[in-house]
Formats: C-alpha cells, sequence, structure tokens
C-alpha cells in the first residue's frame, strides 16, 4: 500500500483566520467563545457560542462561484486556498493533473430556512433565486470547491455527524493507498448561526454558563455543563508520498492509521465499547501499540455522559501516562469541522513541540483523574498523535498521524 | 414609470449585483455572448424584477428576450399591464 502524507493546511476558526494566527491561540490558551445576542432573542436556553466573521468574497470569487457558497463553504473556501498554496497546488498543476475532494458536512440549515420563507411568503419558488439549491444541500461544500478549483478527481461529501471530516479525512487515506487518487483536498466545515442550531439547543446539550462564556467549554472537568457550539472550516491536502516527493511538496506528517466502529446502542448518548473498538483498529490499522502515542487529542466536547465515556476509553487503552488534552476547551465544539480541524491543531502542536492547554481544566471528575491531562501548556516533543471524533448515531472515527524525519 | 427610469434601475442592478462592466452595457448588449449572462442567472433576474418592479415574471415570457433592449422593453410593458 501506498503511503499517505499532508503537505498543506488551512483554517478558519473562532481562534484563528489562518494557521499562524491558530498556532498562536493554540500556545497561549485562547478561548474563541462569545454571546450570541440573537440566541437571546430567539428564546435558546444556550446564547454561547465559538464568534465567526463571514469572509468578505466579493472581488475575491465572480457572482456565480460566490452566490452557490453557504456560511460554511465560505469558511472552506478560505481554509482550502491557505491549504493549496501551503501544497503547492495552484490552478496549473489542478489543471492538468487528477485532484479530488472529500469534504465532511452534515448541514446547510440557513438556506434552506431561507428558500421555504420565500416559497410560504411569495408562493413563487423562481423567487428563491439561483444559488439557494447549491447553497441548501448537504454536499455544498464539495460542489462548489470543485467547481471553482476545476478539480477532476474524486468529488463527494461524507455526512458523519461530528465525526464527518474525520471520516473524509480517513477515506483519502484509503483511495490513496489503494493508488485510486494521488491528491485529495479534505476537510471539515460547520455553520456557526442560530437557525441550524435550534433543535440541538433543545435537547439541553449546551453550557449555559454565561457568567463567563471563556470558562463555557470545560472538557474533563468536574464542573462541566454541556458543549458550547462552534464552527469555521478546515482544510488538508492528503496525497500519497510519491506524489510530494515528486512535486517537492512540503510533507508536514503521514498519516498512519484509521479506526471506525458505530455504537449500536443510542442515538444520542455515547458508550465505552464503540470508541474503544475505534482506536483499538486505528492503532492496529498503523501497526503500533498504545505506548507508541506521544499525544491524545480527544474528541471531549465538555458534556458529561461524552468526556466521562471517553476517559474510560482512553484509560483503557493508555492508561495514565499519555498526555491527553481537548483543545475544544478553546474552539467549543467544531463540530462536522471538529475531525479535520483537530487533525492541524495536533500537527501544529507537533511542529512546535508543545501540547496546547486544556483551558478550564480546574479540577478532574473520578475518571479524568487518572488520565494525564493539563490545563497547562506543555513543552513535548511529538512524533506520534491520535485524535478521536464521534458523533450522533454512534459514529466513531479514530485518525493517527506520525511526524516524517 | 418611464422608459429612462427603467433603464437607469436595470442597468444599475446590472452592474451592482450581476458586476458587469459600466462600458459593456449597451441596448444591442446580446445577454450571453456579450454579458455572459447564463441561464441560471435569469432566474436572479426573476427576483431583482419582483424586487424592483414590483411584478411576477412568468419564465415563459423570458424566452424572447436575447439582448439589454429587449429586457427594457419588456418591462416598461409589464410595468404598464400591472399598473
Amino acid at each position: 500500500m501506498k503511503r499517505v502524507v499532508i503537505t498543506g493546511m488551512g483554517v478558519y476558526s473562532t481562534i484563528g483566520k489562518n494557521i499562524e494566527e491558530v498556532n498562536d491561540s493554540l500556545y497561549n490558551g485562547v478561548s474563541g467563545i462569545g454571546i450570541d445576542a440573537k440566541r437571546i432573542d430567539d428564546g435558546f436556553r444556550s446564547p454561547l457560542t465559538g464568534i465567526i466573521e463571514r469572509p468578505i468574497l466579493k472581488g475575491v470569487l465572480p457572482r456565480r462561484m460566490r452566490i452557490g457558497l453557504p456560511e460554511q463553504g465560505e469558511y472552506a473556501y478560505v481554509a482550502t486556498m491557505e491549504a493549496l498554496e501551503m501544497a503547492q497546488l495552484d490552478e496549473e498543476f489542478r489543471l492538468k493533473n487528477e485532484v479530488g475532494i472529500l469534504y465532511g458536512n452534515d448541514s446547510s440549515a440557513v438556506p434552506v430556512i431561507n428558500a421555504i420563507d420565500i416559497v410560504r411568503a411569495k408562493k413563487d419558488t423562481t423567487l428563491v433565486g439561483s444559488g439557494s439549491i447549491f447553497q441548501s444541500m448537504n454536499s455544498s461544500i464539495t460542489m462548489n470547491l470543485s467547481v471553482i478549483l476545476k478539480l477532476t478527481g474524486v468529488n463527494f461529501t461524507i455526512s458523519g455527524a461530528c465525526a464527518s471530516s474525520s471520516h473524509a479525512i480517513g477515506m483519502a487515506m484509503i483511495l490513496i493507498q489503494q493508488g485510486l487518487q494521488d491528491i485529495i483536498i479534505c476537510g471539515g466545515g460547520q455553520e456557526v448561526n442560530a437557525e441550524s442550531m435550534g433543535s440541538f439547543d433543545g435537547l439541553s446539550a449546551f453550557s449555559t454558563n454565561t457568567a463567563d462564556p471563556t470558562k463555557a467549554s470545560r472538557p474533563f472537568d468536574r464542573d462541566r455543563d454541556g458543549l458550547v457550539p462552534s464552527g469555521g472550516a478546515a482544510t488538508v491536502v492528503v496525497e500519497s508520498y510519491e506524489s510530494a516527493i515528486k512535486r517537492g511538496a512540503p510533507i508536514l506528517a503521514e498519516l498512519t492509521g484509521y479506526g471506525f466502529s458505530s455504537n449500536g446502542e443510542h442515538i444520542s448518548v455515547p458508550n465505552i465499547k464503540g470508541p474503544s473498538k475505534s482506536l483499538e483498529k486505528a492503532l492496529k490499522y498503523a501497526g503500533i501499540c498504545a505506548q507508541d502515542i506521544d499525544y491524545v487529542n480527544a474528541h471531549a466536547t465538555s458534556t458529561i455522559v461524552g468526556d466521562t465515556n471517553e476517559a474510560q476509553a482512553l484509560y483503557n487503552i493508555f492508561g495514565s501516562k499519555t498526555p491527553i488534552n481537548s483543545t475544544k476547551s478553546m474552539t467549543g465544539h467544531e463540530m462536522w469541522m471538529c475531525g479535520a480541524s483537530e487533525i492541524i491543531y495536533s500537527i501544529l502542536m507537533m511542529q512546535n513541540s508543545y501540547i496546547a492547554p486544556t483551558i478550564n481544566f480546574e479540577n478532574p471528575d473520578e475518571h479524568s483523574a487518572k488520565l494525564n491531562i493539563s490545563g497547562n501548556r506543555i513543552e513535548k516533543n511529538i512524533d506520534t498523535f491520535l485524535s478521536n471524533s464521534f458523533g450522533f448515531g454512534g459514529t466513531n472515527s479514530t485518525l493517527i498521524v506520525k511526524k516524517v524525519k | 414609470m418611464t422608459k429612462e427610469e427603467v433603464i437607469k434601475k436595470v442597468d444599475a442592478f446590472l452592474i451592482d449585483e450581476f458586476e458587469i462592466e459600466a462600458d459593456q452595457i449597451k441596448p444591442d448588449a446580446n445577454f450571453k455572448d456579450d454579458l455572459e449572462i447564463e441561464s441560471l442567472d435569469f432566474v436572479d433576474i426573476v427576483v431583482i424584477i419582483e424586487r424592483e418592479f414590483g411584478f411576477k415574471v412568468k419564465g415563459e415570457e423570458m424566452t424572447h428576450i436575447r439582448q439589454l433592449s429587449d429586457l427594457y422593453d419588456y418591462i416598461e410593458e409589464q410595468v404598464k399591464v400591472h399598473s
């Protein structure tokens, strides 16, 4: 099987609009969480959310290419352009060579709502406009970016709830290992708006700790009271080692393991055995044992049941020595995006030899107390890391990435 | 509404929303060949007409519109019908 490497990465998030800004935020433990006044007006249980600005693409993209992009598509475009530049994949190369796209996305609420509002008010579907359908579909990001970037390779979206973009990277890894594709643009996008979060808010899963929004997302901490929704987009360029060497592209890291499983139980309550299976499969795929992992980026969303069950799965496999953190303490839960963004966050830590703090981790509970989690940044060399992503329906994904020396 | 007012409004949305250069706006400019307006764009022109001129366009009424002067004429006529 072919070796698979990462040759570019780009991010547009609540803790920074590019790789450099995000690295600074991770290093310094900066939170991207705030209050959205609209959610208060709309009667949400929680107004807490990641805070992000929409990029201005007028003048950057022609109208026809721009009007099909939903909010998360705009984030994905910006993140992808950064990743392509890093990977040295310009348009001339893309026109002559097959490049694919596999992106994680699992909703596009606002365009759907806006279209239905117009149809109901005007009783005329034409008045919805021509961009709406391309903004509304789950595959919005891949359909738009494949046209904008003139891609001719594999092209579809993976919807696997909060594991969507982790699975997208795993799928890309398999296609490349099999020799079916040399270069795949991978990532995840997540809309950040009240409309897409109302039904989730109604499940009482979100933190209501509004006194200090930056302290609301507190994975593994005894006093957590729920997750904080967030979003943006993150892109990695996944490529065969041979292709990267041939192109002279920068090799940022190697993808060596992908594990997946389904809990087969409850739609929203995770268990221990499903994630454990995903972790074990990833280690087996990579041909390594738990002791070879220098750092674990946990899924850890700051919900009591999710964190507690993941902590038990992690303890069963890694014991108490392996350093573990949750970058969601800073970003909030980036959902469809988090699988890809957390690979980028972890690569940044690997490149710069540190483990970002799990901010707000002040008091462990009985399960997190057994793990090596720190509320402070740790300076540490990382050769190999593992990143977990879990989602509704009990879908689990685990990726293992190592440094290329 | 006078013909001049119709022309002013149409030219404004072509420049502002369709990002067409002002010097390309001529009565005999062909939508497809000169202005690169494609069939999907006509959906958005229908939306703008409803917003700017207050009447709903029936799809088949747009099929004969080839150049900019056709659109001016069509809107002028419809504004009269609907006023």
